[in-house]
Parts: C-alpha cells; structure tokens; sequence
C-alpha cells in the first residue's frame, strides 16, 4: 500500500471521518453524549471491537467462504461485543447500565461491519488493526466533541465535574436545559457536517 | 387491555425508535428521500420488528434466563452471556425465511419490501427493539405489543421525515448544509414536536 501508517491512522479522523462524511454509526453517537463519561467509555469501546474485529477478520480473510462471509463478520463482531459487555459489567457496573442497551448495539453500528466488509476482507492484518483504531477514534473524536458541547453547556460539568457553577448552587451560569434533551444531538451533529463541509467543500452534495 | 394499549402508544409516540432512541438512523437517514420508499421501508421495520422480538422474547424466557433450561433437566444453567449473539442470529434467520416465504406466496408484497428485508439484518432499530425488551423483561404478551409499537412508531417517523424531504428539495439551503445537514435538521424538529406528546398516558 502507498499509505504510511500514519497517513491510515489520521486519515479517518480527519478527512475521512466514518460519522461525519460516511454518515456511518450514527444511531449510538447520539444517544450516549449527554455525558463525557458514556461518551469516552463509548468510544473506547467502539475503538476495541472495530480494531480487534478487523484484525480477526483480515487474519482469516482467505479462510472465509464468500457466501457466508456476512455471518462470519458478524459472529467475530458479537463476540467482541459480548466480551466488551461482560467486562463493562465487571468492572464498571454503573455505567454498563448508564450506557444501557447500546453497547450491545455496537454489533449493528455499521463502522465495524464497513471497515470489516471494506477494509479488512481485502488487506493485511496490521494495516487493518490500524484502520480498525483509526475508525474507532475518528468515531470518538465527534462523540467526545458533542458530549462536549451538550454537558458543559447542558449540566456545567465536565466528566462529571462542576466547571461552569450553576445557578442552584449559588453560582453564575443558568444551565442549558434544552441540551440535556436529545434532541439537540440532532441539530449538534448538522452544525458539526455544516462545519466540516464548507472547510472542505468536495464533500457538499448536489442540490 | 389497557395496559397492552398503553404499551403501544408509548413506544409509537413517547419512546419512538429513531427520535428519541436514535436507532435504526442509518437506514432512517439514507431511504427517507421519497415518502414511496419510506413507506417500504417503514412496512419492512413494522413487519420485523412485530415477528422478532416475541420469538426473542420466547427464546430469552426459555432457553437463556437462569433456570429456565428447567425442562431440559438442566435447572442451574444461566446462558444469558449468549444473548446478543442468539438475537442477531435469530434476526439474520428470520429474515432470510421472511424473504424466501414471501418471494414463494406474496409475491406483490415482496416487491414492495424485498429490497429493504436484507439491509435489517444489521439494523439498529430491530436489535434495539429486541435489547430494550430483555432490558425491561417484557413477558409474551407484552413483548408482541412492544414490536408492533415499535415497529409502527418507525414507520410514522419515517414517512413523515420523507415527506418533509420531498419539498425541502426545493429548498435553496446553504452549501455545507445540502441533504445530510438539513435532514439532521429535520429530524431534530420533528423530536421535539414528538416530545410535546410527553405526559400522555392510558
């Protein structure tokens, strides 16, 4: 491949942002950014099963029969899930059940059956464990960006932490209330592909 | 009987799939150009939805949940770990036997939600639906009234949505913001107008 490591890395941050551009995944990038927390959970999860799926996949891309190569991605990627699963729920009980039923919906995010499908199935494994990474960050970096926005505006914390003080505590700031709601995810995410598309106007769509 | 109703208009209306759960956006996104495709895929949605989270429902009760290999002389077992794996499999299967029965007996039907059938196997919404009804341990009953909720919940917001996309057409929006942006939009205004019918209930 002409790419360097770094170029497959950054590029699908930036230029080739699964979410932003590809409209890729969408469905539990909105839901779980009410809070930094979830969100950085979210994203490392996310990150762990596009990456490790990807690498199982492109290790045993020869082996798979080309009629049944759907079930096959999609068993490694259940598996994953499930392994990400039990140890949220092990380890970090709380937000396994903040986070609710979505992380077993990483399994239909199609970031990781496109980067299997398109990626993995035709290139070796340690350039697709890299794409795998670099997705899953691309990924991260919007719904860290909207979890951002949406709980410092929203709740005056970051993390949990109180940033801006709240006017029920004695403090300044009188929180945005219609951040919390999820609706406003919607119009967060149209700003943020407003934004990425007049920086780089070959990704506008016809009228 | 209330209480199934109640079911129902929540999960249509309160707890709609993409609105207020963002499930199922990808597809909910791309096929709402035209309200005729929407109405396909909104009836596809309905369709599977309504058959797979009973059968999942039967699935979880008696073959994974702690115990409930009972019958089988197998009292201690607690398979629950298996479930996303036994959902989405279960979903693929249906599909795959939704597509051919229908391709053999209602042919007019399948023309309608052929395309849209295979493109559920890895849908949000459905696995959502699913996960959400093991998450509140729906019994039968109420897990039958939760898929047809559900699943016609997605179809209403999706038509509407191609509905409004169809005369935004002839909008002239700003550059950057042509087609994804605008429908972002919309959909962000359309959950807020569902949430004005937060507080109903039965």
């Amino acid at each position: 491949m002409a790419e360097t490591k770094t170029e497959l890395l950054s590029r699908s941050i930036f230029k080739r942002n699964p979410i932003a551009l590809l409209v890729l995944g969408i469905c539990s990038a909105l839901a779980v950014t009410g809070q930094m927390n979830t969100a950085l959970v979210m994203s490392i999860c996310v990150t762990f099963v596009v990456s490790f799926s990807s690498l199982t996949i492109s290790i045993v891309r020869y082996q798979i029969p080309n009629s049944v190569r759907i079930g096959i991605q999609i068993t490694v990627i259940a598996t994953l899930v499930i392994i990400v699963d039990q140890l949220l729920k092990a380890f970090l009980f709380d937000l396994s059940k903040q986070l609710s039923i979505y992380v077993g919906l990483i399994i239909t995010n199609c970031i990781v059956m496109g980067r299997a499908e398109g990626f993995a199935m035709s290139n070796p494994p340690v350039p697709s464990f890299i794409d795998g990474i670099g997705n899953g960050m691309g990924y991260g970096f919007i719904l860290m960006s909207v979890a951002f926005i949406r709980e410092l505006l929203g709740s005056g914390s970051l993390f949990g932490y109180e940033v801006l003080q709240l006017t029920t505590n004695g403090g300044w700031y009188l929180r945005n209330s219609f951040l919390v709601l999820p609706a406003s995810a919607f119009f967060l995410i149209a700003l943020l592909i407003w934004l990425l598309r007049t920086i780089d106007p070959s990704q506008q769509e016809e009228n | 009987m209330a209480h199934y109703l109640d079911i129902i208009i929540r999960s249509i209306f309160l707890e709609n799939l993409p609105l207020s759960f963002f499930l199922g956006m990808c597809t909910f996104l791309a096929i709402s150009k035209q309200v005729k495709t929407a109405m396909g895929l909104g009836a596809a949605v309905l369709f599977i939805q309504a058959i797979t989270v009973p059968i999942n429902n039967l699935i979880l009760n008696h073959l994974l949940k702690p115990g409930a290999l009972a019958w089988a002389g197998q009292p201690d077992i607690d398979l629950t770990f298996l479930g996303l794996l036994t959902y989405i499999a279960i979903i693929a299967a249906v599909v795959q036997i939704l597509e051919m029965v229908l391709d053999r007996f209602i042919p007019a039907l399948y023309n309608t939600l052929g395309i849209f059938l295979p493109l559920l196997t890895v849908n949000c919404a459905i696995l959502g639906g699913t996960l959400f009804m093991v998450e509140r341990d729906y019994t039968f009953g109420e897990s039958m009234a939760y898929g047809v909720g559900s699943g016609a919940g997605f179809f209403l917001a999706v038509v509407c949505l191609g509905g409004i996309r169809e005369r935004l057409e002839y909008a002239d929006a700003p550059a950057g913001l042509r087609g994804l942006g605008l429908t972002f939009i919309t959909a962000g205004l359309m959950a807020i107008a569902f949430m004005g019918l937060a507080g109903m209930e039965i």
